[in-house]
């Protein structure tokens, strides 16, 4: 048990979770950041690591970032020799709450499906750990965090933020927790580019990495929708030049199309037609209006509305820039063999065949830049028509391969 | 093919593989494969199924192996043995991989199936210092008693489907084979040929015999010079 930790002085962290935090890794107690500007980001209602002055971040921006919090949750117990860490690397606009009922939707954690008590992520033999990364909006620092420097929320004066120096911020969240190196480092998308950025930045750290439905770097198609995204939120006037919280508005509209948008890449023709088809909302015949006659509309009117609710538009606007800047290959002489040259650890890629925001060919390169290198690697195409978004849900055949690979991968390390 | 005449195949590597490794259950041609490869090789098994060879020559010889498999099924089972299989197509995949990746390439009973048989064998070579193949023999006398007096496409143990639905698409004799292996530079290192029971034939025969008699042939090849005829 966690003494430093009464929940008490600690609201934002859920009781049950005191029992599975490493006993020799005080955690700060002031787990609600008093100087968020930003009221959604104030309270993470989970735990918090601050780095302080004398451990800042230093950002591939060329800024070291100080002070700065990362904010976190974990499940499962850190066994004795330290071995059983696991990292999940969230999404877009995931956060820490992977396997907890989320603090602002109520809604479950966002991977229970692949982790929890005997799942292929099993919190019964692994200590799980997932970080709101930096830039975002759900406790970690971000551009909606107080500015030291002004008093200020940072808005645009918060450095660019890349995949790079959101892993190198686990990373110290690591060190911080005491787990020397990770068993396991998984995620989708977004969560992706962070595992292949672990397992080329810190080799030695990582023993088995999964990233799944992501790319070695982001497609110009997909910057493209990540730029209609940031212009919907600029042209929103309530954006105000980034300066929306002093002003006491939220650039909502321009947030939701951006959202909107968005979302339709993270699914498919198919799984749009069997969802909402041409189907009426309210009705069976058009209204003549503009009125979201269609359910396809509604839907994401809704998406686009929700959303709003619980994610900061400058945050959005760094996570996404973030991406797409990552070009792993880039980093190390536009060959991405180099970028896991000699590594040690085993590797399983996943793939969706109705993903065309991160399409097979994304996956394909990153397993032939791993099999230059000789790299332990697998691969799984996995048939789905529910687009992108396939790695978040009830997807058997993803768990299955998932699962063998885990559990081997345990069997490897003697857990 | 390019073989008109009978070849002048020196007998050497028609002695046959030897004695096969010690059997608890394994099939016999991943035995005979077993024979063949050395202790501690890195070994890239193309069209690796359900990962039962890999696994065979991970725990008899200590083989750091990797493959390559088409079906999901059989991806899923090599992942649940904790072997590192990538879903994918000897046709299209293999031109990733670098020149000497591996110590021994594998491909069983598949290079009939692939749509450019010589540019696959080419990349085998290339990609593994020595390469193991096994074939259907499309010269079995019982393939050529089926087209020669049925006037039928063969169905076998080895090719069981009917003609249209075979993934068989290049049949080849053992003697078309070494053609190929000339043709692309291979070096036969030992050839074997196996009866209809997947048993090798033991004796030192005519080579011209093994094409008849061969159900299947199995060859240990290496990167030679390509015959400039």
């Amino acid at each position: 048990m966690d003494t430093s930790l009464d929940p008490a002085t600690a609201p934002g962290a859920p009781v049950d979770d005191v029992s599975t935090r490493d006993p020799s890794q005080p955690v700060d107690p002031r787990s609600r950041d008093p100087k968020s500007a930003d009221p959604k980001s104030a309270d993470p209602k989970s735990p918090v690591a601050l780095f302080g002055t004398d451990e800042p971040l230093a950002m591939d921006a060329g800024v070291a970032l100080a002070p700065f919090r990362i904010a976190y949750q974990t499940a499962g117990t850190l066994n004795a020799a330290r071995t059983n860490a696991v990292l999940i690397c969230h999404a877009l606009t995931g956060d820490q709450h992977f396997a907890h009922t989320h603090p602002l939707t109520g809604k479950p954690g966002w991977w229970e499906t692949l982790v929890g008590p005997g799942k292929p992520v099993d919190t019964d033999r692994y200590f799980v750990i997932c970080s709101n990364v930096i830039g975002s909006c759900m406790g970690s620092t971000g551009p909606a965090s107080l500015d030291p420097a002004t008093g200020r929320a940072y808005g645009l004066d918060f450095p660019l933020v890349t995949i790079r120096d959101m892993v190198r911020a686990q990373a110290m969240l690591l060190d911080r927790l005491g787990i020397p190196d990770l068993f396991l480092c998984i995620g989708g998308s977004m969560g992706g580019m962070q595992v292949l950025q672990w397992a080329a930045s810190y080799p030695e750290r990582v023993f088995a990495a999964m990233p799944i439905a992501t790319g070695a770097r982001h497609s110009a198609q997909n910057i493209a929708f990540h730029e209609v995204g940031r212009q919907a939120i600029m042209a929103d006037p309530a954006w105000a030049e980034g300066r929306y919280l002093e002003e006491g508005t939220r650039p909502a509209k321009g947030l939701g199309v951006a959202r909107m948008g968005a979302h339709i890449t993270y699914l498919s023709e198919p799984a749009l037609h069997r969802k909402f088809g041409r189907r009426f909302q309210g009705g069976s015949a058009p209204t003549f209006s503009f009125n979201a006659d269609f359910q396809i509309e509604s839907y994401l009117r809704h998406q686009g509305l929700s959303f709003v609710e619980r994610f900061d538009a400058n945050a959005y606007l760094y996570l996404t820039r973030a991406m797409d800047y990552f070009d792993l290959a880039a980093d190390h002489g536009g060959v991405l063999a180099k970028a896991f040259q000699g590594t040690k650890t085993r590797f399983c890629v996943m793939s969706f065949t109705s993903d065309w925001l991160f399409p097979t060919a994304d996956s394909r390169a990153i397993v032939h830049a791993l099999n230059a290198a000789s790299a332990a690697v697998a691969f799984v195409e996995v048939e789905s028509d529910k687009g992108h978004d396939a790695f978040l849900l009830d997807e058997p055949v993803m768990f299955n391969a998932a699962r063998g690979f885990i559990d081997a991968a345990a069997r490897a390390r003697g857990l | 093919m390019t073989m008109s005449r009978s070849p002048s195949l020196s007998p050497a590597p028609w002695q046959g593989i030897g004695a096969l490794p010690h059997d608890d259950g394994a099939r016999i041609d991943h035995l005979i494969v077993l024979g063949l490869v050395p202790p501690n090789a890195r070994v890239l098994d193309i069209g690796c199924g359900d990962g039962s060879l890999l696994a065979l020559l991970r725990d008899r010889r200590g083989v750091d192996g990797r493959g390559i498999e088409l079906s999901r099924e059989g991806v899923n089972a090599c992942l649940a043995r904790g072997l590192p299989v990538i879903q994918g197509d000897a046709d299209t995949d293999l031109e990733n991989y670098p020149d000497d990746a591996f110590d021994v390439v594998v491909l069983s009973q598949t290079i009939q199936a692939t749509r450019n048989p010589r540019i696959v064998l080419e990349h085998l070579l290339r990609i593994g210092r020595q390469v193991v193949i096994s074939f259907p023999n499309f010269g079995h006398w019982r393939v050529r008693a089926e087209l020669g007096f049925r006037g039928r496409m063969p169905v076998t143990t080895l090719m069981p489907e009917a003609w249209y639905e075979t993934q068989n698409i290049h049949h080849c004799t053992i003697r078309d084979f070494v053609g190929l292996c000339r043709v692309v530079g291979a070096r036969i290192e030992t050839a074997q040929a196996l009866n209809a029971r997947g048993r090798p034939m033991r004796f030192a025969m005519p080579w011209w015999v093994w094409n008849l008699m061969g159900a299947q042939g199995v060859f240990l090849l290496r990167r030679g010079e390509p015959d400039p005829t």
